[in-house]
C-alpha cells in the first residue's frame, strides 16, 4: 500500500489521459473542455508530487524505479512549467486552429513519459519512459499538419530520433551484456573492473541521450524542429524534455557509470564546448527568432552540462540550478513571442520587433531583461546560473572549460544584444494587438519579476537542490 | 546594528526610479519627473557629504560596514568604505543631480526613460566604489553596462548602434576573465571578502595569473592603450551627460579597482608587472596626447585626453608611493570634475549649433563671455594649471614617479606639455579668433541652469585647486595603511624566499 503512494502521481496522470480520451471520443466539441481539465489535472499532478517531496528515497517495484530527491524536484519543475506552457499557449492553439482534444492529451502522455524517465532505475523502465515522450512529441511537432514547415519538423524530428533511439538501445544492450544487470545499482556494483563493452555501452547511450537535450554535435534537428512547430509546442521542446534528458543524464552519469567517470569526463566536457561555442556562433546569423532561441538553447545546454563535466556535488546542483533559472526564461522569452499578434497572425521574425518599445514599453522592457539575463549579464538570474556552474567547474580546476565557457558568453551577448537594438534603437512597425489572455500576462510578469528580483534573495533554488546529492 | 547608510546610499536612486516608472505624466509634464530625479540626487549628495562629515579620517579600518548573508552561507553581501572610496562615493552623487539638471531639449524622445536610465546607473556606480566582496563588486561593475549601453544607444549620435555595441562586448570581454579570477580565488582561499583576502593574502603561485586577469578588466575600463578605442567612440556618439557619466565616474571604477584589488591583493605580482604598466601608461600619455592634437571633433579630442589623464593615473598607482597614489586618486577626482565640465562644455554649444567640428566655430568670445571663462578655466584645469585641481593631481604624480623612476617621469613629463598644446590649441580655435561662421552670431550665452551646473564644477576645481586639504586628509590614512600592507607582503615574500 505503501508503494501505492509513491507512484500516486504516475497513476493519477494515467488514469487523467485515459479519462480525457474517453471524453474526447464520446462528447463533441470537447477540445477546450480538455484543455482546461488537462491544465487542472497537471495542478493536482504538482500538489501530488509536492506532497512526496518529504520522501528521501524509496525504490519501487523490484529496484526499477526510484522516487528520491532529484526526482522530485524534477518532477516539480517539470510540471510546474508544463502548467504554464499550457497557460500561455491556450489563446494561441486557438488562433491557428490547432485545438483539438488529442493535443493537450498528447502534452500530458508526454510529461508522464518524462516523469517515468526521471523517476528510472532500470534500463527497459527508462527506454519505455524515454519512447512515450518522443512518440508524443513526433506528433506533437507536426500537429499543424497543413503546414509544410511543421511536418517536415515533424519527420525529421522522427527520422533522427528513432536514430538515435536506435543508438541509445543498443547502447543499453551493450551495458546489459557486460554488466549482467538492467538495474542502475546492480550496474554500477557489476562494473568495476574496467572493460570495453561497458565504454562502448557509455558513448552509445550519452549519443543518444546528447541527442534529446539536443547538445553539439547532435544538434541538427533543434533549429528546424524549432523553427517548424507551433510556437506552443516549440516552447514545450524548450524546456519539458531538456529537462527530463537533463535529469537522466545526471541519473545514468553518477548512478550505473558513476566508477567509470575517467571514461565519460571528456566526452561530456567536449559535448559541452562544442555547445557553448556552436551555439553562439550559430546563432548569429539568424533571423527568425524561434530558430534563434533553439541556436541559443543549444548554448545553454552546454553551460548545464559543464556543470556536470565536474563530477562532484556542486556541479550537478549548479546544473539543476541553470536549467531551472533557464526555464523561466524560456517561458518569459515565449510570452513575449506569444504577444506580437496583430490580426489573428502571429509575427515571429527578428525585424517584426523593430521598434517596438515605443508603443510597448512594457512588453519591450521585459524582452530586455529577458534577453540580458540570458546573455548572463548581472544582477540578473542568467548571470546567477552561470555563476554557480562556474563556481563547481572552477572547484575542480577546470580553467579551460571556464574561460572557454565565459568566452562564449561575450559571443552570445552578440546576438542578444543585436535584438534589443532592434527593439530600442530601429524605428518603429505598426502596433501589435495588445489585449492578451491573463494566463499569457501573469506567465510573463511573473517569469520577468523572478528574473528582475532574483539576485534579491539567490539562495531560495540553491537551498533547495543542496538536498541533492548523488556522490 | 546602526542605520545602513551605504545601503541607503545605493538603493535610494533605484528607489526614486520605481517612483518615477510609476508616476504617470502626459507628455507635456516632463518636468516634473525631473524634479523628482533631482530632488532624489540631492538627496543622495547630501546623505553622502553627510557621511564624509562623520567619516573618521585617522582611521585605515573599513567603516559604516554592513554585512548580510547572501548568497546561502558563503558570499555575503559585504559594503563598507575607507578613505579612497568616500571620495568616489561624493564624486558620484556630485556629479549625478549635475547630469539631471542638464537634461533638457536635447533629449526629445523617452525622458523619463533616460531619467531612470541615469538614477540606476547611479546605483551601479555607488555600489562599485562600496562593495566589499569581490563578487558584490563583480556585479555592480558588470551591471553598469547595462543603463549605459541603453545611453548610448537610445539617445545617441548616429554611429551610436556601433559605438554603444563597442563598448558593451569590450567591456564584456574584459570583464569575464576577472570573474574566472575571483571565483578562483573563492577556491584558493575560502572567501571573496576583500577585508579577510587582506588578512590571509594569496599565495605568489598564484598571484601573477589572477593579476592578469583583474588587469584585463580593469585596463579595458580605465581605458589603457591599446584597448582604448571604445572610449572615443561611445563619448562621440552618447547624449552629453551619457559622456559625463562615462568621463566622469566609469572610467575612474578601473583606477580605484587598481588600488583596491591588484595592490591590495595580488602586491608581489603588481610589483612584477609594474613595467609592463609604466610602458602602456607612458605609450597612452604620448601617443592619445599626439593623436588628441589632431582631432578634428571636439568630443574626440576630450576623450583622447581623458586617455592621456588616466595613463597619468595608471601610472601614478604603480609608482607605489605615497604621492604617486595620492595623486593618482586626486587626478581621479579632478578629472571626473573637469572632464564632466568639459562635456557640458561642449554640450553647450553642440546644442545651439549642433556641430562638434572644431573648425565651425571660432571668436565665440564676443558673442558668449560668460561661456568663454568657465570653458577657459575648465581647460586650465584639464592641462594641469596651478590653482586648479588638475595641477595638484598631476604634480604629485609625477613626484612619485621621479622617486622611482627619473626616465619614465621626464617622459610622463614632456605628457604635461603636450597636454597644455592641445587643450590650448582647442580653446583658441573655439572662443579666440575671428569669428568667420556667420551663423554663430545668432548663439545666446549661457542660460540659468548651464550657470548652475557649470559653476557647480568651477567651484571645486578652484577650491579644492588652491586647497586641497580636505581631500588630502581623507584619502591620506588609507594610502598609507594600502602602502604599509604591500611593502609587508613584499618583505615577508623576499624573505620567505631567501
Amino acid at each position: 500500500m505503501e508503494n501505492f503512494q509513491n507512484i500516486l502521481p504516475e497513476i493519477f496522470i494515467s488514469i487523467s489521459i485515459m479519462l480525457f480520451l474517453l471524453i474526447g471520443v464520446f462528447k463533441k466539441n470537447s477540445a477546450s473542455l480538455i484543455y482546461n481539465l488537462s491544465n487542472i489535472s497537471l495542478v493536482i499532478l504538482l500538489a501530488l508530487i509536492i506532497n512526496l517531496s518529504s520522501i528521501d528515497t524509496a525504490y519501487l517495484f523490484n529496484n526499477s524505479y526510484l522516487i528520491d530527491n532529484l526526482s522530485n524536484y524534477m518532477k516539480i519543475i517539470l510540471v510546474g512549467s508544463g502548467i504554464f506552457v499550457m497557460l500561455t499557449g491556450s489563446k494561441y492553439i486557438q488562433v491557428i486552429n490547432l485545438n483539438k482534444i488529442e493535443y493537450p492529451i498528447l502534452i500530458l502522455s508526454s510529461i508522464l513519459g518524462m516523469m517515468i524517465m526521471i523517476s528510472s532505475n532500470d534500463l527497459i523502465v527508462f527506454y519505455m519512459g524515454l519512447e512515450l515522450q518522443s512518440l508524443a512529441l513526433y506528433v506533437l511537432a507536426s500537429f499543424n499538419r497543413d503546414n509544410l514547415l511543421s511536418t517536415e519538423s515533424g519527420l525529421k524530428y522522427f527520422v533522427l530520433s528513432a536514430l538515435s533511439s536506435g543508438l541509445l538501445l543498443y547502447g543499453c544492450s551493450l551495458t546489459y551484456g557486460f554488466s549482467e544487470s538492467t538495474n542502475f545499482d546492480q550496474i554500477l556494483i557489476n562494473s568495476t573492473e574496467f572493460n570495453y563493452g561497458t565504454t562502448f555501452g557509455i558513448v552509445f547511450i550519452l549519443v543518444g541521450l546528447a541527442f534529446k537535450i539536443s547538445a553539439v554535435p547532435f544538434h541538427m534537428w533543434a533549429p528546424d524542429v524549432y523553427q517548424g512547430s507551433p510556437t506552443s509546442v516549440t516552447l514545450f521542446f524548450a524546456i519539458l524534455p531538456k529537462i527530463a534528458a537533463l535529469s537522466v543524464f545526471i541519473k545514468f552519469l553518477y548512478t550505473p557509470f558513476a566508477n567509470m567517470n575517467d571514461q565519460w569526463q571528456t566526452i561530456i566536457i567536449f559535448i559541452s564546448i562544442a555547445s557553448m561555442i556552436f551555439g553562439a556562433v550559430a546563432a548569429i546569423g539568424q533571423k527568425n527568432l524561434k530558430r534563434l532561441i533553439a541556436y541559443s538553447s543549444i548554448s545553454h545546454m552546454g553551460y548545464a552540462l559543464a556543470g556536470l563535466a565536474t563530477v562532484s556535488n556542486q556541479g550537478i546542483q549548479s546544473s539543476i540550478t541553470y536549467i531551472s533559472i533557464y526555464l523561466v526564461m524560456n517561458l518569459a522569452f515565449f510570452s513575449c513571442l506569444f504577444m506580437l499578434k496583430r490580426n489573428d497572425k502571429y509575427y515571429e521574425n527578428i525585424e517584426d520587433l523593430s521598434g517596438l518599445s515605443k508603443k510597448h514599453p512594457i512588453l519591450s522592457f521585459s524582452l530586455l531583461i529577458v534577453l540580458f539575463s540570458l546573455a548572463g549579464i548581472p544582477p540578473l538570474a542568467g548571470f546567477f546560473a552561470k555563476f554557480y556552474v562556474f563556481l563547481a567547474v572552477i572547484e575542480q580546476s577546470m580553467y579551460f572549460l571556464a574561460i572557454v565557457g565565459l568566452l562564449a558568453t561575450v559571443v552570445a551577448a552578440f546576438y542578444y544584444l543585436r535584438i534589443i537594438k532592434i527593439i530600442y534603437f530601429d524605428s518603429e512597425k505598426e502596433e501589435y494587438e495588445t489585449s492578451h489572455s491573463l494566463g499569457l500576462k501573469i506567465t510573463l510578469a511573473i517569469s520577468t519579476i523572478f528574473i528582475l528580483a532574483y539576485f534579491i534573495y539567490p539562495s531560495g533554488i540553491t537551498e533547495i537542490v543542496s538536498k541533492i546529492s548523488m556522490i | 546594528m546602526n542605520f545602513p547608510i551605504l545601503s541607503s546610499l545605493i538603493l535610494l536612486p533605484t528607489i526614486g526610479a520605481l517612483f518615477i516608472l510609476f508616476t504617470k505624466s502626459s507628455s507635456g509634464k516632463y518636468q516634473s519627473s525631473k524634479y523628482v530625479a533631482l530632488f532624489i540626487s540631492l538627496a543622495n549628495f547630501l546623505l553622502s557629504l553627510y557621511l564624509w562629515y562623520v567619516f573618521d579620517k585617522n582611521s585605515v579600518d573599513f567603516q559604516f560596514v554592513e554585512n548580510r548573508e547572501w548568497l546561502s552561507g558563503f558570499i555575503n553581501y559585504k559594503v563598507g568604505i575607507d578613505g579612497i572610496s568616500i571620495l568616489f562615493v561624493i564624486l558620484t552623487t556630485f556629479i549625478t543631480p549635475i547630469c539631471i539638471i542638464s537634461v533638457n531639449a536635447t533629449i526629445t524622445n523617452r525622458f523619463k526613460d533616460f531619467l531612470i536610465a541615469i538614477l540606476i546607473m547611479e546605483t551601479f556606480m555607488i555600489g562599485v566604489f562600496c562593495s566589499l566582496d569581490l563578487v558584490v563588486f563583480y556585479l555592480f561593475f558588470e551591471a553598469g553596462l547595462i543603463p549605459m549601453f541603453l545611453i548610448i544607444g537610445i539617445w545617441g549620435g548616429e554611429r551610436r548602434v556601433y559605438s554603444a555595441f563597442k563598448f558593451f562586448l569590450y567591456t564584456l570581454l574584459g570583464s569575464v576573465l576577472m570573474l574566472v579570477a575571483i571565483i578562483s580565488i573563492y577556491w584558493i582561499t575560502g572567501t571573496t571578502d576583500v577585508e579577510k583576502l587582506y588578512e590571509l593574502g594569496i599565495k605568489t603561485e598564484y598571484q601573477n595569473l589572477l593579476w592578469l586577469a583583474f588587469f584585463s578588466s580593469f585596463a579595458v575600463k580605465t581605458p589603457m592603450w591599446p584597448v582604448h578605442t571604445w572610449l572615443p567612440d561611445a563619448h562621440v556618439e552618447s547624449p552629453t551627460v551619457g559622456s559625463v557619466l562615462l568621463a566622469a565616474i566609469l572610467l575612474k571604477m578601473a583606477g580605484y579597482g587598481f588600488i583596491r584589488f591588484s595592490l591590495g591583493l595580488f602586491p608581489i605580482a603588481s610589483e612584477n608587472f609594474t613595467l609592463l604598466v609604466y610602458v602602456l601608461s607612458l605609450i597612452a600619455i604620448i601617443y592619445t596626447s599626439f593623436v588628441a592634437l589632431m582631432q578634428e571633433d571636439m568630443k574626440k579630442l576630450i576623450a583622447y585626453s581623458s586617455v592621456a589623464h588616466m595613463g597619468f593615473v595608471t601610472l601614478g598607482i604603480f609608482t607605489m608611493t605615497q604621492q604617486g597614489i595620492e595623486g593618482s586618486i586626486f587626478q581621479m577626482i579632478s578629472h571626473g570634475l573637469v572632464s564632466a565640465a568639459l562635456f557640458l562644455s561642449v554640450g553647450v554649444v553642440y546644442e545651439r549649433h549642433h556641430t562638434r567640428l572644431i573648425n565651425k566655430y571660432g571668436g565665440l568670445v564676443s558673442i558668449m563671455p560668460r561661456y568663454a571663462i568657465v570653458f577657459m578655466v575648465f581647460t586650465l584645469g584639464a592641462l594641469g594649471l596651478p590653482g586648479t585641481t588638475g595641477f595638484i593631481g598631476e604634480f604629485l604624480i609625477l613626484m612619485g614617479a621621479f622617486e622611482k623612476n627619473i626616465l619614465v617621469a621626464m617622459i610622463a613629463s614632456l605628457g604635461v606639455i603636450l597636454g597644455a598644446a592641445y587643450m590650448l590649441w582647442l580653446f583658441k580655435r573655439v572662443v579666440f579668433g575671428e569669428m568667420n561662421n556667420q551663423e554663430l552670431k545668432g548663439m545666446k550665452d549661457l542660460k540659468t541652469f548651464e550657470i548652475i551646473t557649470l559653476s557647480a564644477l568651477v567651484i571645486p576645481i578652484l577650491f579644492f585647486g588652491f586647497y586641497p586639504e580636505p581631500l588630502m586628509n581623507s584619502i591620506e590614512a588609507s594610502v598609507e595603511n594600502t602602502l604599509n600592507m604591500y611593502n609587508f607582503d613584499l618583505i615577508n615574500n623576499i624573505a620567505s624566499k631567501d
